[in-house]
């Protein structure tokens, strides 16, 4: 049997132990003897939404389809474990072995957010590695990141031997390859990341130098070994059907965010929004095969047992053979007791049908994200949607039974007006007014529509890049604006507003566009006892704004400043295949409110198809 | 048709606690195809209700739940098919047809279950066993019960029906079910603190053994095993 890391009076004093002993179904045990490479792989937070991240189930699966490489799964203790393992001194482990994570080859980390750095530190210590790169000697793993944020790496450079920037299906195992070759050959750690820094999309931190103005801007970022490139062009898979995907995921004993079989059926966006990061990160838009995502539903349904099934993509309407697939996973689950859940869908007839098949309609809600309240701010952002298209959805959603709709919004966007503010809460007023103008004996009591907006944060790689934030303040004030204008509508018992927190956004801020010296407020921050950020009950904003002032770094100069045509940002030694004159391009239509067409409708040459697949090619051959 | 599927918690799965198992079998059953039997609605839930459920860190020889079949499967085959798509920790020891009424469910007839105790950290004094048979001995144990709104006294003595040293360890047969319930940690707890024994000096192991039907008549007890109140199905 198992041995677990954590004793019974360990586990019986803390929250969820089924956190920590791992052996849930289809979780992979191997003989460690027999394997070469041990590598552990963690998402930075608490395991229940750790477990419901796709991405760490792919990579999990295609590492341990090799026999010499033995993949295990790593979270970040809860605050009560985190605790006791720092006062008895218990190593950090990996849920299958239950073995230190010291112990390993590798250490992958995914970074899906930035509110996570305190947490990725605090993976580090208690696996008693040492912080930063530089202090790491042959005795500790090779500690390497991925995700969404690694598209700026920056402020997290020092504590990372490595960053992997794109989709893990491609380079992986040419590097796991270059790893055995050079365990035991008695070379240096050096040695081993130089060979690593040759692989097209792999990044070694260490082996650049970021120069800086005196005003605190990048002058210069260069190499500093002959083995790291100039750019580092990131990785992506042009053929997703014939990419390994897991059919048998793991299935977790206690309940994760996401329990259920989650069906990819296609990277990337074509709509082209000016906010959104991987709207342009995961360019270009690619489809898996139809008949390939059938035989994945059977067969992952069959392998997990989970009563549920879910379609993961970007924009799920975009999807060409969409009526095909969602029509197939009706007839043959629906009577099966499985439920089919369809997020990202443009609210129109066909998917209201679909919708009413699937889901109870008196208790489900419908979601729209028109992001924007006016249609002038909705053009800025370059949302397709325009209010009649929101209206004639909800109209017809309320004809067909529903009354509750969600409706997300952004504040804070560029060039945002007063007018553009309340326009929320009018737009809000004007979906409840068209419920009311359903006679009163075939509507079923009061409508309710929830709006919420979340702070505008702007991303590396999008057109926004240039655009300067505003203070908390500021934020708080807009959001009171709105709710403001909320109470003055008519049907405003109709209506709800929620809005975030303005002082998580300001972080992001920093983290999303920050330096090499954000790397420091970061350290600082998880020094004065900053943890598991993204979590409300844990978030420390005093013990954070003492790190910005312990470290001197400047937040002002991150988020207020408007960045300049010609500013070198840290970032841009990434090669997304999205040009740089392209984003500045649509920042410059941004302004003017001049929306730019779809992938589908007119290439607007972004650069995309430079990789030579996708959308960019549909229709081409 | 009725089926009853007895099963063994242990290992790691002991902290695995009640509403996680219910999950695991509800995905088991899909796993290994077992035509369970669905309610009706928009939100169609599998008819499966478990006799007792077991605390975290426990662990158990004989836990028992209950199923609806639409078609009949093979006992043994079945058996083997769940315990294919089963984990370290759950083992499927048999599936049997039970009577079809309602008031025939394991949770409704449960009366008793069987636990075996062991030290598992610290020690005992050395005449502990003694001790245990001088404190069973006793006609009356009355001990401060805590429900969610009020505590009072009971005896519990009249709850323990069977104790036996065995070896190192100690089986205690106990009321259980709807009507009465005792828990083998409250037994122990008051036997250390009437035998004026540290409670933090040692902590115990509980492992259920069995669970019991009372299928007796006019008052005199004649506990059965779930299991043995179901027939094998052959197909």
């Amino acid at each position: 049997m198992r041995k677990l890391a954590l004793s019974d009076e360990i586990l019986l004093n803390i929250e969820k132990p089924a956190r920590y002993i791992g052996g849930e179904v289809n979780s992979v045990m191997k003989d460690r003897d027999k394997v070469d490479i041990r590598f552990a792989m963690c998402f930075p937070d608490v395991y229940e939404i750790g477990m419901s991240h796709l991405g760490i189930q792919i990579l999990y699966d295609m590492f341990n389809r090799r026999d010499d490489v033995w993949c295990e799964r790593v979270y970040s203790p809860w605050v009560d474990l985190d605790k006791v393992m720092r006062e008895k001194k218990i190593p950090l482990f990996a849920l299958e072995s239950q073995d230190p994570v010291k112990d390993f080859d590798f250490l992958g980390i995914t970074i899906q957010f930035e509110m996570c750095y305190t947490n990725i530190l605090q993976i580090l210590e208690l696996s008693h590695i040492p912080l930063h790169a530089a202090d790491r000697t042959d005795a500790d793993p090779i500690v390497i990141g991925g995700g969404p944020c690694t598209y700026n790496p920056e402020p997290l450079a020092e504590f990372f031997d490595l960053f992997y920037i794109g989709e893990g299906e491609t380079v992986y195992d040419e590097l796991l390859d270059a790893y055995k070759e050079w365990k035991g050959s008695g070379k240096s750690r050096k040695e081993f990341l130089e060979r690593a820094a040759e692989i097209e999309g792999l990044y070694v931190p260490q082996f650049y130098d970021a120069v800086y103005r005196e005003d605190g801007t990048l002058l210069s970022f260069t190499p500093n070994n002959a083995h790291a490139p100039e750019k580092i062009k990131k990785q992506a898979v042009m053929e997703v059907t014939d990419s390994p995907y897991p059919m048998k995921p793991v299935v977790p004993f206690i309940k994760a965010t996401q329990d259920r079989v989650v069906l990819e059926i296609q990277r990337g966006c074509i709509r082209g929004c000016r906010f959104c990061q991987a709207g342009m990160i995961y360019r270009p838009t690619r489809e898996r095969n139809v008949e390939k995502l059938k035989e994945y539903a059977r067969a992952m349904l069959k392998n997990t047992g989970h009563e549920e099934i879910s379609l993961s993509s970007l924009s799920s309407s975009d999807y060409s053979e969409l009526k095909e697939l969602v029509t197939f996973l009706i007839d043959e689950f629906k009577d099966r007791g499985i439920n089919i859940s369809l997020p990202s869908l443009r609210i129109d007839a066909f998917s209201l049908d679909v919708m009413s098949r699937v889901q109870d309609i008196r208790k489900s809600s419908l979601t729209f994200a028109p992001e924007a309240g006016s249609q002038r701010m909705r053009d800025v952002i370059n949302k397709g949607l325009t209010e009649e298209d929101i209206l004639e959805g909800a109209g017809q959603a309320f004809e067909g039974g529903w009354s509750k709709v969600k409706l997300y919004f952004m504040l804070g966007l560029p060039t945002e007006t007063e007018e553009d503010m309340r326009e929320i809460a009018r737009l809000s007023d004007r979906v409840a007014r068209r419920y009311y103008e359903i006679p009163k004996e075939q509507r079923k009591g009061k409508c309710q529509i929830t709006a919420s907006s979340s702070f505008f944060v702007p991303k590396p790689f999008t057109p926004f890049q240039w655009a300067s934030m505003l203070s908390a303040e500021e934020y708080t004030r807009r959001a009171s604006v709105v709710r403001e204008e909320f109470q003055a509508q008519l049907n405003r018992k109709s209506l709800k507003y929620n809005w975030h927190d303005a002082q998580t956004t300001v972080l992001e801020g920093v983290t999303a566009r920050g330096d090499r010296k954000v790397g420091r407020v970061i350290e600082e921050a998880y020094r004065l006892g900053c943890l598991f950020d993204s979590w409300t009950e844990c978030f420390r904003n005093d013990l954070w704004m003492q790190a910005f002032e312990n470290t001197g770094v400047d937040i002002d100069f991150y988020n207020l400043r408007q960045r300049g045509d010609d500013e070198l940002f840290p970032w841009d030694f990434i090669d997304i295949g999205v040009s740089r004159r392209f984003l500045r391009r649509e920042w410059e239509r941004a302004i003017k409110g001049e929306i730019t067409p779809n992938c589908r409708m007119q290439c607007s040459g972004c650069g995309a198809a430079s990789f030579g697949g996708g959308v960019c090619y549909e229709g081409k051959n | 048709m009725k089926a009853r599927i007895k099963f063994r918690k242990y290992g790691a799965l002991r902290f695995i606690g009640h509403l996680d198992v219910m999950r695991f079998f509800q995905k088991l059953m899909r796993r290994a195809d077992i035509p369970i039997a669905f309610t009706g609605g928009y939100s169609p839930h599998m008819i499966m209700s478990f006799a007792s459920p077991l605390g975290i860190g426990l662990t158990s020889d004989g836990e028992y739940l209950d199923i609806e079949l639409t078609a009949p499967v093979d006992s043994q085959e079945a058996v083997k098919r769940m315990n294919e798509e089963c984990v370290e920790g759950i083992e499927v020891l048999s599936i049997r047809q039970i009577q079809d009424e309602k008031k025939m469910t394991g949770m409704t007839i449960l009366a008793a279950a069987d636990y075996l105790v062991s030290v598992k950290r610290g020690t005992l004094p050395e005449n502990w066993k003694e001790r245990f048979s001088d404190f069973m001995e006793q006609k009356e144990i009355r001990v401060i019960k805590q429900t969610k709104r009020s505590e009072r006294e009971v005896d519990i003595r009249p709850l323990i029906y069977r104790w036996e040293i065995r070896g190192e360890s100690v089986l205690l047969r106990l009321a259980a079910g709807s009507a009465e319930n005792l828990k083998p940690d409250l037994v122990m707890e008051t036997f250390l603190s009437e035998s004026t024994v540290p409670e933090e000096s040692v902590s115990f192991a509980y492992h259920r053994l069995e669970m019991y039907a009372d299928m007796g008549e006019a008052g005199k007890r004649n506990l059965v095993s779930l299991e043995s109140l179901g027939q094998e199905m052959t197909v």
